[in-house]
C-alpha cells in the first residue's frame, strides 16, 4: 500500500507504523504514523467528539 | 389544564434560524442557511466563550491547510423537541465529519473554531481535544450523533 509522506508517497513495507487511540470523555481519538529511519513522515488523526455543547436558557418569573 | 411558565422550545429552535429580532441584527441577504466553517487553532491561542469572531491569530498554519479552515457540510436543518411542559431542546450538528485533507501541521493544535462566514466571521462554539499535529496526513472531526442529548450545538431548557 502507499502511504502519502512528507516525501511523497512510499510503499508502507519501507515504513515502521504506529497507531494509537484516545478515549475519554471528551472524545474518541485514533492516530497512525509512519517512520522512516526514526523521521516521521505521515501522521494522520481522527476525532470523533463525544461532548456536545448546550447552553441552558430559562424564563424568568414575572413579578 | 394548567398553564406553566416555560421558554417555548419552538423558539429555541427558531433562535437557530433567526427568526426573531430583539434588537438591531444584520440585514440578511437570503434565507437560506449560511455558510459555517471550522478553523483549527494551535495549543497556545485561547479561543473560548469570549471569542466573538474568527481570528487568524494563532491559528494553525501549513501545507494545505487554508486560514479560515474549511467549510462545514450543513444538511441538517436545527430541531426542537419538546420534553415536557417546561422543557426543551433545539439542536444541530453538521451533516459530515469536518476533514482537512493531505495536511502538514507541524505546531500541536488542539481547538477548532466554529463560526459563521455569512455574518462576518462571527464565532458560535470553540470544541477542543487532544493536541494533534499532522504530517503529510488527513485530520478529521467526526461529529456526535445529531439529537437531543449529543447534537453539538444544543439550547435547551428544564
Amino acid at each position: 500500500m502507499l502511504v502519502n509522506t512528507i516525501h511523497g508517497e512510499m510503499d508502507d513495507s519501507l515504513l515502521v507504523k504506529k497507531e494509537g487511540s484516545i478515549d475519554n470523555d471528551n472524545e474518541f481519538t485514533t492516530w497512525v504514523e509512519y517512520w522512516l529511519d526514526g523521521e516521521l513522515v505521515h501522521r494522520s488523526a481522527h476525532v470523533t467528539l463525544k461532548t456536545s455543547l448546550f447552553t441552558q436558557l430559562e424564563a424568568a418569573e414575572i413579578g | 389544564m394548567a398553564n406553566t411558565q416555560s421558554l417555548c422550545t419552538s423558539f429555541l429552535g427558531e433562535l437557530m434560524t433567526a427568526t426573531h429580532n430583539f434588537g438591531a441584527s444584520p440585514i440578511r441577504a437570503a434565507s437560506t442557511a449560511d455558510t459555517f466553517k471550522a478553523a483549527l487553532y494551535i495549543t497556545t491561542a485561547t479561543v473560548n466563550a469570549s471569542t466573538t469572531v474568527y481570528s487568524a491569530s494563532n491559528e494553525v498554519n501549513g501545507t494545505n491547510y487554508t486560514a479560515g479552515g474549511v467549510t462545514v457540510t450543513n444538511g441538517n436543518i436545527p430541531n426542537a423537541t419538546n420534553s415536557s411542559a417546561t422543557a426543551g431542546v433545539a439542536y444541530w450538528t453538521p451533516s459530515a465529519s469536518i476533514v482537512y485533507s493531505n495536511v502538514t501541521l507541524s505546531t500541536a493544535f488542539d481547538s477548532v473554531l466554529i463560526y459563521n462566514s455569512t455574518q462576518s466571521n462571527k464565532a458560535v462554539a470553540v470544541y477542543t481535544f487532544t493536541s494533534q499535529v499532522i504530517s503529510a496526513g488527513d485530520f478529521s472531526l467526526t461529529m456526535p450523533t445529531n439529537s437531543t442529548t449529543t447534537a453539538l450545538v444544543r439550547l435547551s431548557t428544564t
